[in-house]
């Protein structure tokens, strides 16, 4: 099962080496990974897509929890939460297509940030799930790069992540 | 405030932290330190002849008093070395700090003359490691690597220090800090009182338990309560080969070693357990066997202080997440209170079944291996012969192989912190200078060191820093001729086809070798001179002795799991398996 979790960590050097470092090390896998500072500049955040059943989970819980480093773990797919992914498509635009695109993109309530001669920028966010179908809907249109964020969560309601 | 530059504050540092011995070897990126070490006397430098010796030194050192064991090293090559050290110290859970001279911070990144991204390549093997930026971090960084080494479930610390943060032109205002917070890190202390009591019920209720004892009991201090709450339930005691001393040995409750080479009585008794008590163990695979065919019908009642080991390989009923000491008083508590004990009649069948195993197959009582004749000397009878001339009260160190395993099989332990060698990483070279660290801790003890022709050439060189330090230990050479534990194997799962344990004639003469180092050599042929020898061996007092005993090379360790198996699927000689 795909989960979610944020980590809050002391924004130290080695910090996110050690988080990478325990994933292979144990043998498990990553999907995603994110990480910036928070609104405490000496604490970064952290959120991870990782593939696991409960006892998987409980695994990397305690041994995430183990690094000193680490202040909070937390698995937001165990409650409600929200997700987002943001992506950046460099697709090729040229003639007939350019329309063709921009109604995609306004379907998917996504923007077009750059417009080149024969290229758009589009930049679209929400769940990875939405991102995909987006790629999908592209269809015949030439996408020449994708970037994306990987995932970052918060938990809904007043529950917050704090350290 | 007195100004120290950084180097000077990390002698003092280390002084402040409770250090005396500090083991180790100079070079470039550490020498502002060692200048700092040299204008002072609180702190002594143990030179050691390479730095893995440094770190098994500091290590055995540790475990023998449970004090932080302390280490310097260079960079780069100085660094590296101390790396198997680390990671056997790392398994172990025994607290170390490892401070590692850095190339200046301008250098890094440079592929400057001995650099090694030491915090890189520690990473895996350290329970945390810092690099120290500032001269005006030294003190509290030390402080931190300290009480993170020893507290909790203890570990190693890297310290890494840059040359230019020990500039002795750079001075700075000493602390020392009176206390260390760090937000993100509160070992637990304590176990849940919920939990114990649902743990004693179950205790309580208990026909055929077993407990299972480990490392957590040496490295809590909790060997009193362990014994205390034994006698109070009348409960048989198996300990891990890291656990060994935590129960006394020779007493009537204690079944044995558990696990791949432990007796038949303590995995059968696992085997057939309905309770479990587990204490500072993490079920490794040396001692399941295979893990779903682990104990079958037993409840797992889990004690540890880092709740990372707990379900880890076998899943816990009930898990007691604090610190072993803790938890067993309040159990031994909560047991006095409740009045009453478990079910008399049920545990008096219990040892009845147990002592029946024992007469069956058990290790003191139904041998498992032939008399000695001759000049066939039988590995189990020298460590026997130790035994006895020792009385059971020498401190032992061992390398890893089968004179490992007959040393822990044979060898019987009262006391925690008399036995100590490398059960989780399993380092050939460990036992000589973990002994030294021993005697460091424990001068005029007799510390005696049984390990392999194979093991002891991997530290040989400490040889010579026993003369120079003055650590008269005693080295009993288990010499079959042969990787002897590799050789098993073959002889067990390669049909005997024996790849690389053989030295063709080009072993040292170790009595001679032991002399070209200052030492009193002893050569053991014969099974009539053994005993004499070994009494003569620690009749030297301030002598290292090398007692080079050849033994039957073609000996086995039995019993040993069956794999995959159970818990009770053992081989118990050549040809008889349960
Ligand atoms: C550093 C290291 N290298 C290799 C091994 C694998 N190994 C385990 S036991 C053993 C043989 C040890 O030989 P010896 O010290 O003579 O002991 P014996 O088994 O003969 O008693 C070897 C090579 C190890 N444990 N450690
Ligand atoms: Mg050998």
């Amino acid at each position: 099962m795909r989960r979610i979790i944020s980590v809050l960590l002391e924004n130290e050097p080695g910090a996110l080496s050690r988080v990478v470092g325990l994933f292979s090390q144990r043998g498990y896998n990553i999907d995603s990974l994110t990480v910036a500072p928070t609104e405490d500049a000496t604490l970064s955040r952290m959120t991870l897509t990782t593939q696991g059943d409960d006892l998987t989970i409980e695994k990397i819980t305690k041994q995430l929890h183990k690094l000193i480093d680490v202040v909070k773990v937390i698995d937001l797919t165990d409650g409600l939460h929200i997700e987002r992914e943001l992506m950046l498509v460099k697709v090729k635009a040229s003639g007939d297509a350019r329309a063709e695109v921009k109604r995609v993109v306004d379907i998917f309530r996504g923007q077009i940030i750059d417009v080149g001669p024969a290229s758009y920028v589009i930049q679209l966010a929400g769940v990875s799930a939405k991102l995909d179908a987006f790629i999908e809907a592209l269809g015949e249109t030439a996408v020449l790069e994708v970037v994306r964020s990987g995932v970052s969560g918060i938990m809904r309601g007043e529950r917050a992540l704090r350290a | 405030m007195e100004l120290l530059s950084g180097g000077e504050a990390t002698i003092r540092a280390l002084r402040d932290s409770g250090v005396k011995y500090l083991w180790g070897y100079p070079g470039g990126a550490a020498l502002h330190i060692y200048d700092a070490l040299f204008r002072q006397d609180d702190v002594k430098h143990i030179l050691m002849r390479h730095e893995q010796g440094a770190t098994h030194a500091a290590d055995g050192y540790a475990r023998a008093t449970g004090e932080v064991g302390a280490v310097l090293v260079t960079s780069g090559p100085g660094a590296t070395n101390a790396i198997t050290g680390i990671a056997t110290a790392y398994m172990d859970s025994i607290p170390l700090v490892v401070i590692s001279g850095q190339v200046a911070q301008e250098k890094i990144g440079g592929d400057a003359f001995q650099e090694t991204d030491m915090i890189g390549v520690s990473r895996p093997i350290v329970k945390h490691s810092f690099m120290i930026r500032r001269a005006e971090d030294v003190a509290e960084t030390i402080a931190k690597a300290f009480y993170i080494a020893r507290s909790g479930r203890p570990g190693p610390v890297v310290v890494d220090i840059p040359k230019d943060v020990t500039d002795p032109n750079y001075k700075v205002p000493y602390r020392y800090p009176d206390k260390i917070r760090i937000r993100s890190y509160q070992p637990s202390t304590k176990g849940h009182s919920g939990q114990i009591r649902r743990a004693v019920k179950v205790l309580l209720e208990a026909r055929r338990p077993v407990i299972y004892a480990g490392g957590g009991i040496i490295l809590g201090n909790a060997a009193d309560q362990l014994t205390r709450l034994a006698r109070q339930l009348n409960f048989p005691v198996t300990n891990t080969l890291m656990g060994l001393g935590g129960y006394p040995g020779s007493d009537r409750q204690f079944v044995g070693m558990l696990g791949m080479h432990g007796t038949f009585e303590a995995n059968t008794a696992m085997h057939h357990a309905d309770v479990i008590l587990a204490v500072g163990v993490r079920f490794d695979d040396r001692v399941t066997n295979t893990p779903d065919r682990f104990c079958p019908g037993a409840q797992i009642i889990h004690i540890d202080v880092d709740p990372s080991s707990i379900s880890k390989n076998v899943p816990a009923d009930i898990p007691i997440v604090g610190a072993c000491d803790a938890v067993l008083d309040e159990m031994i508590e909560q047991i006095e209170t409740a009045g009453e004990g478990p079910d008399a009649a049920a545990l008096a069948e219990w040892w009845q079944q147990i002592d029946e195993w024992r007469r069956r197959h058990g290790l003191y009582t139904a041998p498992r291996h032939e008399p000695s004749v001759g000049s066939l000397i039988k590995p189990q009878d020298a460590v026997r012969a130790l035994y006895k001339v020792t009385e059971g009260k020498a401190y032992i160190t061992s390398d890893v192989g089968q004179h490992q395993m007959f040393a822990a099989q044979y060898y019987l332990f009262d006391q925690p912190r008399q036995w100590f060698n490398s059960g989780g990483l399993g380092t050939m070279g460990y036992g000589l200078p973990a002994a030294m660290g021993v005697q460091m801790a424990f001068p005029g003890a007799d510390v005696a060191c049984v390990t392999g022709e194979g093991s002891i050439q991997m530290c040989i060189q400490e040889l010579s820093a026993c003369t120079q330090h003055q650590l008269p230990v005693k080295i009993i050479n288990l010499n079959n001729q042969a990787l002897g534990m590799v050789k098993q194997w073959q002889d067990m799962q390669y049909g005997s086809r024996y790849s690389q344990i053989l030295y063709e004639d080009s072993l040292p003469d170790f009595v001679k070798l032991a002399e070209a180092y200052g030492h009193v050599g002893l050569r053991v042929e014969h099974i009539d001179e053994l005993e004499d020898k070994l009494r003569e061996c620690f009749s030297y007092k301030d002598r290292v002795v090398f007692v080079d005993i050849q033994v039957d090379p073609h000996e086995h360790v039995y019993p040993m799991h069956v794999a995959p198996g159970s818990m009770r699927d053992l081989w118990l000689s050549k040809t008889e398996r349960t």
